[in-house]
């Protein structure tokens, strides 16, 4: 928060400033002072925000031209492809949105893991983003089941099932779901209404993550509390900035060759097949970015069980910053967390691959070890280890290890030789 | 003061009078609006199909659609009736009589829903370990009388209401 009170400099300015302090606020987010040594993982917060933003815009179009009905949205979706102009390019940047979107989200997380960004007082932050992951999910998911290709009437099918697992009221909350006594037009109908409707929640909650983060400012890779403003900072116009805009060219340069180049990689072939209830598809697979969590559905021999491991799997997070017992936030300083954090990386890529491949022989039993070590990583290591570690010393500022040496002794050396 | 605090007055009662019909008036807005998401009337109209079964032959099966599921309808020959009734309920993870999976006098008619009690996919015919069903989304393997004798899939498959209107003709629903 920047400590002095913003004058606008014209009179209208200040009329309308008065009666809403909408300039006040763009001030803030101007001047908002940021950690100086942020490096490119801090970039995805504004590349999360610009994948809403065109999940939005593409998706508001797409809807001008799809309909959402069984026996027409298969053909619609194809009239999109080869009728409307430009309609190949939203509906391929909509489609291959949703990847890069989870892509990002995912880096952003883990980012947020490695340094520490959960822990106190960012615990809001993280609770409101894990909602925001949530709600992705739900999103990607219905969107995905709208074309009603073989894939959207199976993976409707088998998700919405996972419901039925609920002891007592499964069914009646299945049927409810449905709208119809199995994945049906009703279904559709309300899978589309909620689909243009989730991404609107998520920028509320964008919003509130982005309030909740302004409260104590940014985390560092350092992992350490600073003064606002100070020489540790830099005002995020026009530093940040820049630097965002440069990670968002590159994040675009590689989404673009998704769209134009490989646009119907990260999907799967069998959605070009009409929906059809009488014909499951002999491998039913998620999008690559639920993979992990289906993964783990598949490696309990339980429905009930499978279900309420996957389930848990995302809810466990929502604890994680009371979990994790550490007092240092940056892994930079966690010799032993650093290590226990890429065996989790390792492990969320192994669930990830072996959910793509058939719950047999040994992806069974891949796929049995890594769900138990993604418990075992949060249930026992993040207390223990936070617990007995023997951290490495952490400087009393960002501009310490620097200009008075410390953590990075090689930086220390190199401006002590220049002295 | 602290006293007349304490006492119940008039103002508590029109409080709690107030929070229970605003409650109950919620709650009449509510409901409407979850309930219209069950299935509707003309969902609920395409409660029974009735299907023409003189063409099966022994040992073949045909699938239909009712309620928007498949319904797997089998014409067993007599090894198999006798291979579903070999079968020990102590092997069987969800216990059930191969007689009470079917009409009395009308053996070999299997009649149940093509869906796999697991999460909902159809299963493969003449496939698996147990020469009856097999599910390719997470490997369930059921016997010969739709029972789930491998995989994750909790239960046997469901046998839909159904009833013979005469000795061609099947009403499912």
């Amino acid at each position: 928060m920047s400590e002095h009170e913003y004058v606008p400099k014209s009179k209208a300015a200040k009329w309308f400033n008065d009666r809403l302090p909408l300039l006040t606020l763009g001030a803030h987010l101007t001047d908002y002072p940021t950690p100086k040594n942020l490096n490119y993982w801090w970039t995805f917060g504004g590349i999360l925000t610009f994948c809403l933003i065109t999940q939005i815009v593409t998706g508001i179009v797409l809807a001008m031209h799809y309909v959402a009905h069984a026996d027409l949205a298969f053909a619609s979706v194809e009239h999109i492809m080869r009728d409307v102009n430009y309609g190949w390019l939203i509906r391929y940047i909509h489609s291959n949105g949703a990847s890069m979107f989870f892509l990002a989200v995912y880096i952003h997380i883990f980012r947020s893991l490695f340094y520490g960004s959960y822990k106190s007082p960012r615990e809001v932050i993280w609770i409101i983003g894990l909602m925001i992951y949530l709600l992705m999910m739900a999103a990607a998911f219905m969107g995905y089941v709208l074309p009603w290709g073989q894939m959207s009437f199976w993976g409707a099918t088998v998700i919405t099932n996972l419901f039925s697992a609920i002891p007592l009221v499964g069914d009646s909350i299945t049927t409810w779901l449905w709208g119809a006594y199995s994945v049906d037009n009703p279904t559709l109908n309300r899978f589309f209404s909620l689909h243009y409707l989730i991404p609107f929640l998520i920028l509320g909650l964008v919003v509130l993550h982005i309030w909740a983060l302004h409260v104590p400012g940014n985390n560092n890779p350092v992992g350490i509390d600073i003064k606002k403003p100070s020489k540790d900072t830099v005002p995020f116009h026009p530093y940040i900035t820049i630097k965002d805009a440069f990670a968002l060219l590159v994040f675009m340069i590689i989404f673009a060759g998704f769209v134009f180049f490989t646009p119907n990689v990260l999907g799967h072939s069998d959605n070009y097949i009409p929906a059809n209830p009488l014909v499951t598809p002999a491998h039913i697979v998620p999008e690559w970015y639920l993979l992990p969590f289906y993964a783990i559905l598949r490696s309990v021999p339980d429905k009930l069980g499978g279900v309420i491991l996957m389930f848990s799997a995302i809810f466990i997070l929502f604890v994680l910053p009371w979990l994790d017992t550490s007092k240092v936030r940056s892994a930079v300083f966690r010799p032993i967390y650093r290590q226990f954090f890429w065996i989790l990386v390792i492990d969320v890529l192994m669930l990830g691959y072996v959910g793509a491949m058939p719950a047999e022989g040994i992806y069974l039993v891949l796929a049995r070890v890594g769900t138990i070590y993604y418990f075992l990583h949060f249930i026992v290591v993040m207390p223990v280890v936070g617990y007995l570690e023997k951290t490495d010393p952490i400087p009393m500022s960002i501009s310490e290890p620097v200009l008075i040496g410390g953590a990075e002794p090689s930086l220390a050396r190199k401006v002590n030789d220049k002295v | 003061m602290s006293k007349e605090e304490k006492k119940v007055n008039r103002r508590d009662f029109l409080f709690t009078a107030s929070y229970t019909v605003g409650a109950v008036g919620v709650g009449a807005v509510i409901w409407p609006m979850i309930d219209q998401m069950n299935p509707d009337k003309a969902q609920q109209a395409l409660a029974t199909t009735e299907v023409d079964i003189s063409n099966i032959e022994p040992g073949k099966s045909i699938t239909v659609l009712w309620r928007g599921k498949p319904v797997f309808l089998k014409r067993r020959t007599s090894d198999e009736i006798a291979e579903a009734r070999a079968v020990k309920l102590d092997d069987l993870p969800d216990p059930q009589k191969d007689e009470d999976r079917v009409k009395e006098g009308k053996d070999e008619w299997l009649v149940m829903l093509g869906v796999c009690t697991h999460l909902g996919c159809v299963p493969l015919k003449d496939k698996g370990d147990f020469n009856g069903w097999f599910c390719p989304c997470h490997g369930s393997h059921y016997d010969v009388s739709g029972r789930i004798r491998k995989g994750p899939a909790p239960t046997n498959m469901e046998i839909p209401k159904f009833e013979f209107v005469d000795s061609n003709t099947i009403k499912i629903g």
